[in-house]
């Protein structure tokens, strides 16, 4: 079924008897070209586009949960692609594209709105460092625009310009940054490779693989043996008690993020804002709620919760910028677990197995990179080649020496 | 999250500085044969397991004595304290 404005319509005359279940709910089959671990939106992505672009057949995508439970349900929903680093940059523009053009691709509303991303200057340094950037941008096809002081007052006047520690001076903005409704992506991706007959199947955990000559031929699952040509693992948060079960260890930790919500309010931020100071970011829902987040709690976590102080510390950082939020009261709080890698980029790679392969390492910001993590990993599992956009997160780059360092901490995660 | 210092009693975790597995005191020998490998694990690699964890907090903030912690990565809760001076002495390690 076709998703439009006249078929809502027609429906609401018909008393919506003809809406259909989005997707199936299949009955694992005994085996499948491609496996693909994880129902999260990188998974889903890969399969949809494993069956759209890359006209693969006989596809499964298998979930210990329910599709879109983990991260992609978690997370600030900030789309961007204002990094520095040539292995980054490229694929994050990639991935910006792709989610201009994403809704109408797979016919669902997603909400992807262009509202703008802000990164904040205090100093002349940070300045030096932001012009920088924005070339790098600008370089690798992207757009960034260096605003003044009097053109952030203009558009930003509730900001607090004169704070005594951190004054802001300028900032850097991507126009064609934003924000998506998370959710949607993960059901948009998932009607999408159901409707090309990708399978979903949803309870369904991985308890082992099956490896025979150093060749991966299929996944031990809660629902019985699925054999597989090529099993793709996108399971970020979890990638390492996944991967273990392949006998691999990985250069991640897992750590966990905070977000929260504010109760809704009238339009008051004009798009994302982020501070340079600290680590603050915050978008406004459409529901009117304030959506944002800071730092990572810093210590190796599973538990989608984390602890009071890293609370304190956002919340100081969100004052400092945006004194208004002192009378705003907060709604919800959560946490997701990440995987935070040796030098804070990702992984989309072969393993030494054949026919296993991994996509994982995202740290915090898979959300935005959804897409073309998809793609990517959707070429690598056709054509056995990386996609020319993702050549630089291979697995032996921690050993090679080129890392993929933006903040240049080394490898130490919980920095990242 | 509390960590109970062997020598201090219950302190605010958040005087400590979080380093990583505990097996980061094992620091592989340079010259051994193999060196190369031995280090890539030891920098990059990492175990990470759901449940509990072996870690080096550092109290920066207090008496600047590195602990090792067993704490539960999925609950938070801690179960042990040590020293990692008393843990590297117990492997064997000099004075």
């Amino acid at each position: 079924m076709r998703y439009s404005g006249f078929r809502v319509i027609k429906e609401a005359l018909s008393g919506h008897k003809g809406w259909e279940p989005a997707w199936r709910t299949p009955e694992p089959k005994p085996h499948y070209d491609i496996v693909i671990i994880g129902g999260g939106g990188h998974g889903l992505a890969t399969a949809y586009y494993l069956a759209k672009e890359f006209h693969q057949h006989k596809i499964a995508v298998i979930e210990k949960g329910w599709i879109g439970g983990g991260n992609v349900g978690r997370n600030t929903t900030i789309i961007r692609s204002n990094y520095l680093l040539d292995g980054n940059e490229p694929f994050y523009e990639f991935s910006l594209k792709l989610w201009e053009g994403l809704e109408q691709d797979f016919n669902y509303n997603a909400m992807v709105s262009q509202r703008g991303i802000l990164n904040l200057i205090h100093s002349d340094a940070q300045r030096d460092a932001y012009i920088r950037r924005g070339n790098a941008m600008l370089l690798n096809g992207a757009d960034a625009e260096l605003l003044s002081l009097d053109q952030l007052r203009r558009e930003y006047p509730f900001l607090n310009f004169n704070d005594a520690r951190f004054p802001i001076k300028g900032g850097l903005a991507q126009r064609r940054g934003g924000t998506v409704r998370h959710d949607a992506v993960a059901w948009g991706y998932a009607r999408g490779a159901d409707s090309r007959g990708v399978d979903i199947l949803q309870n369904c955990e991985v308890t082992g693989f099956r490896i025979e000559n150093g060749q991966c031929k299929g996944v031990e699952t809660s629902r019985g043996f699925i054999g597989a040509g090529k099993v793709g693992v996108a399971v970020a948060g979890n990638s390492t008690r996944v991967m273990a079960q392949a006998g691999m260890r990985l250069p991640i930790e897992s750590h966990v993020l905070q977000a929260f919500v504010s109760e809704g309010l009238k339009p008051v931020l004009p798009g994302v804002i982020t501070f340079g100071a600290g680590h603050f970011y915050c978008s406004q829902s459409d529901k009117g709620g304030l959506v944002f987040g800071g730092d990572i709690d810093g210590y190796n976590s599973y538990a989608q919760r984390g602890n009071l102080p890293v609370v304190e510390d956002v919340a100081e950082g969100g004052m400092a910028l945006f004194p208004g939020l002192g009378r705003v009261r907060l709604l919800r709080m959560w946490g997701g677990v990440m995987d935070m890698s040796m030098d804070g980029s990702p992984i989309i790679d072969r393993t030494h197995i054949d026919g296993l392969y991994f996509n994982g390492g995202w740290c915090y910001g898979g959300f935005k990179a959804t897409p073309a993590s998809g793609w990517c990993f959707a070429h690598l599992l056709a054509t056995d080649t990386p996609h020319p956009t993702a050549t630089a997160y291979r697995f032996d780059r921690f050993a090679r020496g080129r890392m993929i360092d933006e903040k240049g901490m080394g490898a130490q995660p919980n920095l990242h | 999250m509390i960590i109970n210092h062997p020598l201090l009693g219950p302190c605010d975790a958040q005087e400590f500085t979080y380093k990583g597995d505990a097996s980061l005191i094992n620091r592989p020998d340079g010259m051994a044969e193999g060196a190369e490998g031995a280090f890539y694990d030891y920098a990059y690699l990492r175990d990470n397991p759901a449940g509990l964890h072996r870690e080096l907090w550092f109290h920066e903030q207090g008496d600047r004595s590195w602990l090792v912690v067993t704490r539960n990565t999925v609950t938070h809760e801690i179960t042990k304290v040590e020293l990692a001076r008393d843990v590297a002495r117990n492997m064997g390690r000099s004075t």
